[in-house]
């Protein structure tokens, strides 16, 4: 994975609330067998419309998104965090995001910064007042610069440091697993198994 | 101080604890796979050079973008087909379970596991979907999780998790004739909207809790997640115990007296604390159905569209002015006044033999409504059969539904089971977001009563406001 240690790019302001990832992605564009290439399913109903932000030549290139609360909620399609990588995009703010979708941006390295939702509409404002403002996502010391604006993100230790690191889930687990087989030695052996296959 | 069933279940399965804020790495007892969050994780093994580590907690079934008509063919789409051949080329390669379009043990990924009695009490249970909640009706902790987390329990049988936090959902009291679980989880989600529940375990309790089947308890945690809540989970007691005695993959003898024994155990204590609780009178509960385009958007059915000022919270108000323009309504008409164009009975919510029955009573000797088009698609391919054996294939096909074959069909509209644009469904399913049946189509969920009911009128009704309807009707 990538390491992250800060980003500028274009932001772009999406003023929606419950942003589900159905809408990020429909499941029409799931259908791919491979993890590229899901950038042209990225709120594929939304930019059929003229005046969908991303429809903007200001905010085409956008690489941060400034989303309204509960943004990612619904399916646990990790899909949803492949179209924004694949279209472009490196972060997403936003006062709340649903856990699934955190989970699994953590794992891509697409940064999910929470920041208040004061902080969100300054910088729609912002965004908005001037399209095509760049802004700075620092992961260092947690802040997003814009605009003469300075306002801070949240984000675990543990994401950052994996962000910062770029370090892979599974190669970290690994190196436990002799707990994995000693915990497997004490499981109860009467859990049920899926193989052999009972005959019925 | 005591736990609570979550938490007791959690300890049971860390495998290693984690030290400054890293997540405790938890054992994984069960990994449910289908066609569409698989292929990735698979493709990361294969060029990581990895095996999956326990195939025999592993099983595979097609269910997502499954054709339910014409199984017997080719699968039309292109695309489909493609991800349904790679399931069964990586299953075959790496050695996993997979139940195929047409074996009796095919169908919806959550209707499979509990039918087969794979899932039991205090199990970890996880599968590359949000409704993998269904599992807690058991006492499991069940998670949805994404395609890198697929890999990562293929790979290695446990998965790294973030602490949770508990909410009991307590429901008391006794639920009116015609009120069913879809209600009390419906009427759960708009109290506490659909971030209430993040972060949060939810254990559902309380008389009304008790007095349900374990069908009807796997409806209340199918739905856990559409609160935003990391997994929904209900108390084994005697009628968990009873619904598994005798399954497939259910302990025997001297197996099952010890089963019982720790499942009966795994109640949360007396004096454990939750981090949150609600409370709702299930004796004041009655059919919901939702207006809007998140399942938190719900009402009772004799209520009336809302206007966006009744709501205080600004992106309330936002997300209500632009849901009632999706869902192309008027503040004020009363909910039984919508008129729909498709019902939708299945789902992994409300897919399961107790559902059909319950449609299939009000239907009987009833008239369908002119112009509307209704879908019955049974939750799994031993539903099916199970319906047919009752009659009440004959049932739907003499109103004049379709009785389709096994799938997740236009719950999502991944396969040719969808609703076209300005369209309007009553469905038994689970997310009523924009497009999700279909482009530009318009969900109503509701209860296998109510959708039952509203294929009659063609309004949205419960099964109460068909004795005013002529007889035959």
């Amino acid at each position: 994975m990538e390491k992250f240690i800060s980003h500028t790019g274009v932001g772009v302001p999406l003023r929606r609330s419950n942003v589900d990832t159905d809408q990020i992605i429909p499941a029409v564009h799931l259908k791919r067998v491979t993890r590229t290439g899901f950038e042209d399913g990225l709120f594929a109903a939304w930019r059929t419309r003229q005046d969908f932000v991303l429809n903007a030549d200001a905010y085409r290139t956008g690489s941060v998104l400034v989303a309204g609360p509960d943004f990612g909620t619904g399916s646990s399609r990790e899909h949803a965090v492949w179209a924004l990588k694949d279209y472009g995009f490196r972060v997403v703010l936003s006062s709340r995001f649903a856990d699934i979708f955190r989970g699994n941006s953590g794992k891509q390295g697409l940064l999910t910064g929470v920041v208040d939702q004061a902080d969100v509409e300054r910088l729609w404002k912002a965004l908005e007042d001037a399209p095509g403002t760049e802004m700075t996502v620092d992961l260092v010391d947690r802040t997003v610069t814009c605009a003469g604006l300075r306002v801070p993100f949240e984000v675990d230790d543990y994401t950052r440091w994996r962000l910062m690191e770029g370090l892979d889930d599974i190669g970290l687990t690994l190196q436990h697993v002799d707990a994995i087989g000693e915990y497997e030695q004490r499981r109860p052996g009467r859990l049920p198994t899926t193989l052999p296959v009972p005959v019925s | 101080m005591g736990r609570t069933l979550a938490e007791k279940v959690w300890d049971a399965h860390v495998v290693r604890r984690g030290a400054d804020g890293e997540p405790d790495l938890l054992y994984i007892d069960l990994h449910l796979i289908h066609e569409v969050t698989s292929p990735q994780a698979f493709e990361g093994l294969r060029m990581a050079g990895r095996r999956v580590r326990r195939t025999d907690l592993t099983i595979a079934t097609e269910d997502h973008n499954v054709p339910t008509a014409d199984i017997d063919r080719p699968i039309a789409d292109p695309v489909s087909r493609l991800q349904v051949d790679t399931l069964r080329r990586n299953c075959e390669e790496f050695g996993v379970r997979l139940h195929r379009l047409g074996d009796v043990d095919q169908g919806i990924v959550h209707v499979v596991g509990p039918q087969l009695g794979l899932t039991q009490p205090g199990m970890t249970v996880v599968c590359g979907d949000s409704h993998t909640s269904t599992h807690g009706a058991f006492g499991a902790l069940a998670l949805g999780i994404g395609t890198s987390e697929v890999e990562h329990v293929l790979a290695t049988q446990t998965l790294p998790l973030k602490p949770f936090r508990t909410m009991a959902v307590t429901v008391n009291g006794t639920l009116p004739e015609g009120t069913t679980a879809k209600d009390v989880v419906l009427a759960v989600i708009a109290r506490l909207g659909t971030g209430g529940g993040q972060g949060h375990v939810l254990e559902y309790r309380g008389e009304a809790i008790r007095a349900l089947s374990m069908e009807a308890r796997m409806t209340i945690c199918n739905m856990s997640i559409e609160a935003g809540a990391r997994a929904g989970m209900i108390a084994p007691d005697g009628t968990t115990f009873a619904y598994l005695a005798g399954l497939p993959h259910a302990p025997t003898g001297a197996d099952w007296d010890a089963a019982v024994e720790s499942w009966a155990a795994l109640a949360s204590d007396p004096d454990a604390v939750f981090d949150a609780e609600v409370v709702l009178d299930g004796n004041e509960l009655e059919p919901f159905v939702t207006w809007g385009t998140n399942p938190g958007q719900g009402l009772p059915l004799s209520g009336t569209v809302p206007a966006p000022e009744e709501f205080t919270d600004p992106s309330a108000v936002a997300a209500a002015r632009r849901a009632l323009e999706y869902m192309d309504l008027v503040p004020g008409t009363p909910l039984r006044e919508i008129a729909v164009d498709t019902v939708f009975i299945g789902s992994c919510t409300n897919g399961r033999i107790e559902d059909l029955r319950a449609a299939a009573g009000v239907l009987e000797g009833r008239t369908k409504a002119e112009g509307v088009r209704v879908l019955v698609v049974p939750g799994s391919a031993k539903v099916r059969l199970q319906a047919e054996k009752e009659g009440l294939d004959e049932v739907f096909l003499r109103f004049g539904a379709e009785w389709r074959q096994a799938g997740c069909s236009m719950c999502l509209g991944m396969n040719p089971d969808q609703l076209s644009a300005g369209e309007r469904s009553a469905s038994t399913s689970n997310r009523n977001f924009e497009g999700r049946q279909g482009a530009g189509g318009r969900t109503h969920l509701v209860s296998p009563l109510v959708a039952a009911a509203t294929a009659v009128r063609g309004t949205l009704c419960s099964p109460a406001d068909l004795a005013q309807l002529p007889a035959g009707r």
